[in-house]
């Protein structure tokens, strides 16, 4: 009972702030900021996911999201200095109206499948408290290295080519 | 005092569904290229959020599984992508998404 109360009140909370600011993220103009808030909302939705029993995403979520690529998104934004470009985001124009319209049709889309969607699928073997028995990391772990094991393999090779695309394409061409 | 149920399954998707179109109303009207990023890596985390609530909700691993490849596929693709920008930014000086058309023919 006290369990069930502490996700919900979780679950408002957590929720509440990632929405505020996902919000605040879009509308800030200095990109800065923009980046900061992005920080916030990440961090929220790790909150959510320990909720959720997912407790390594919810520390991957903060070391690769919220720690490596948004460092990496500061870091460009402080590399490219943005401040000249703010002006050119303030304006409301009719395109932004239209726009924001139609991603309102999108959310109410996604919200009509939500509500005649039903969970029927076949309820899988690792319940929360086989999972917690042995640790959520350990359990991960054998999933990804035993059924995955392939596309892990795939997505070390996809890691490389991120890495070689990075450090040739920022490379300075030589004229 | 009456018994309170688990927080449902729509609840989480409904959150996910917030945080994906914020992303998408971020990503059709911002013109600055890395703003643009960043709403799509929101988008991309509203997606994650639905696979967790749903592997969850089924006592399976496999949504965790994916969001971990998503994780791996989004961290590719910020070092491609910002080193993208840098390169646009020293080509035309700006990442403004108006005035890159490169491609124009």
């Amino acid at each position: 009972m006290i369990a069930t109360a502490f996700s919900w009140l979780v679950f408002i909370g957590a929720g509440l702030v990632a929405i505020v600011a996902s919000i605040l993220m879009v509308t800030r103009r200095n990109p800065v900021h923009s980046a900061l808030w992005l920080i916030v909302a990440f961090f929220s939705i790790a909150i959510i996911y320990i909720s959720l029993n997912a407790q390594f995403i919810a520390v991957a979520q903060v070391i690769v999201y919220a720690g490596a690529i948004m460092m990496l998104i500061l870091f460009v934004i402080m590399l490219i200095h943005l401040e000249s470009e703010q002006e050119l985001t303030g304006k409301i124009t009719g395109a932004k109206i239209i726009a924001s319209f139609i991603t309102i049709i999108l959310f109410l889309e996604i919200v009509a499948a939500v509500l005649s969607f039903r969970v029927t699928g076949i309820k899988g073997p690792f319940t929360p408290e086989l999972v917690n028995g042995f640790g959520n990391v350990r359990a991960v772990g054998m999933v990804l290295y035993g059924k995955y094991m392939f596309p892990f393999e795939i997505a070390s090779i996809l890691l490389l080519i991120g890495i070689v695309g990075a450090v040739v394409l920022s490379k300075r061409r030589k004229e | 005092m009456p018994t309170l149920p688990q927080v449902p399954l729509s609840l989480y998707f409904g959150l996910s569904a917030i945080l994906f179109t914020i992303g998408a109303v971020g990503v059709i009207t911002r013109r600055n290229a890395i703003i643009i990023f960043m709403c799509l890596e929101l988008m991309l985390n509203g997606v994650n959020l639905a696979f967790i609530a749903a592997g969850n909700a089924l006592n399976s691993l496999d949504g965790v599984i994916f969001v971990f490849f998503v994780m791996t596929v989004a961290a590719a693709e910020a070092a491609v992508g910002l080193a993208i920008f840098v390169m646009i930014f020293r080509l035309k000086g700006s990442v403004n998404v108006d005035q890159i058309n490169l491609m124009k023919g």
